[in-house]
């Protein structure tokens, strides 16, 4: 059995409590549960995850590349959707 | 890093015992870099080696000076089992050995950390990495020994290979108190045959007692793999002594 014959897999990982599952890559494994402990070794040795989500790649619906300017550009030229025209109070953090 | 007890508290050959275990399999593990099957299992590998260096260290340094420990005794003054001396061999027999020691390690750091001894607080730290490693050999036996024919038959050849070795595992150390060694081993036995009938494996009914045993580890008599071992892993330090990065 060759590495080409793993499919593959995304995974994601949340940093910690209270924060959202990041995609921090991709990895082979034959099964899903092999897949959570590689990416286990390959994306949290080092103390950056509280919670790891593994997620077949041929599982994810992506947009083409060819549907850029349909997709996103609509959304280039409508400042009023920014919320920019507020004054901000001073002392607010993290806003 | 865990707080090391005073040395005169310490038991110096139990010291040994554990330590060179870990320093031992994690140098056969680390052998894997650059040859494991898939990238993805050489880091496993690789982090469950470094996982048992970091043991290493500490139990050496309990007993007396890491480097001159690891890298200048001799072949007999080494204290770990013969079965961690083993040559991975196929991918199926490092599988097997991993099972069979991480078991082991993990029933045996369990008990060890709900005790007051001198081995404590190591124990307690790493006994979740026991865990995992055991967790890393049980996933891989099922999937080898229920997989196709070919990994059935190289996972059952590795675990009657390295059978004879685990009688050694269950001979009380020398300044370990407080363990219940025949207890150990029939938690150790339950746990690997059960791991081994869900695998559709065999429990191999091969000597592990008694005069065809193999295992004098613990004695300082070794099989002939690990010379070579030792070898490889002295040359750099005994080539250049006191050489830094």
């Amino acid at each position: 059995m060759t590495h080409t014959d793993w499919p593959l897999w995304e995974v994601f990982v949340r940093s910690r409590r209270g924060l959202s599952h990041t995609h921090a890559g991709s990895l082979h494994a034959p099964d899903a549960e092999l897949a959570l402990r590689n990416a286990r070794d390959l994306y949290t040795r080092r103390g950056e995850g509280v919670s790891i989500w593994v997620v077949p790649s041929s599982a994810v619906t992506a947009s083409s590349p060819d549907e850029k300017d349909p997709f996103f550009e609509p959304a280039a030229d409508k400042a009023y959707r920014h919320p920019t025209f507020y004054e901000i109070p001073e002392g607010v953090q993290h806003l | 890093m865990t707080t090391t007890p005073p040395a005169d508290t310490v038991p110096t050959a139990a010291a040994l015992a554990l330590g060179d275990d870990a320093l031992v399999l994690s140098h056969r593990l680390g052998e894997w870099a650059g040859h494991a099957p898939v990238l993805e299992e050489e880091v496993a590998l690789a982090n469950i080696a470094l996982d048992l260096l970091g043991q290493a260290r500490v139990l050496l340094s309990m007993a007396g000076d890491e480097d001159e420990l690891a890298f200048l005794r001799e072949e007999r003054a080494f204290r770990n089992l013969q079965l961690v001396e083993q040559p991975g061999g196929d991918f199926a027999h490092t599988i097997a050995r991993q099972l069979y020691f991480s078991v082991y390690q993990h029933l045996l750091y369990d008990r060890l950390a709900s005790g007051d001894g001198p081995f404590a607080p190591l124990a307690g730290k790493a006994v979740k990495e026991a865990a995992y490693h055991r967790d890393h050999a049980e996933q891989w036996t099922l999937r080898l020994g229920d997989g196709t024919d070919e990994s059935h038959t190289r996972m059952q050849r590795a675990v009657d290979a390295l059978w004879r070795f685990t009688g050694e595992m269950f001979q009380p150390v020398e300044g370990i108190d407080g363990i219940d060694w025949p207890g150990l081993e029939s938690a150790w036995r339950e746990a690997v045959e059960y791991v081994l009938g869900r695998a559709t494996l065999t429990v191999p009914d091969g000597p592990r007692s008694g005069a065809w045993r193999a295992g004098a580890g613990r004695q300082g008599l070794h099989t002939e793999p690990f010379g070579r071992m030792l070898a490889e892993m002295q040359h750099l330090h005994r080539s250049h002594p006191g050489a830094t990065w």
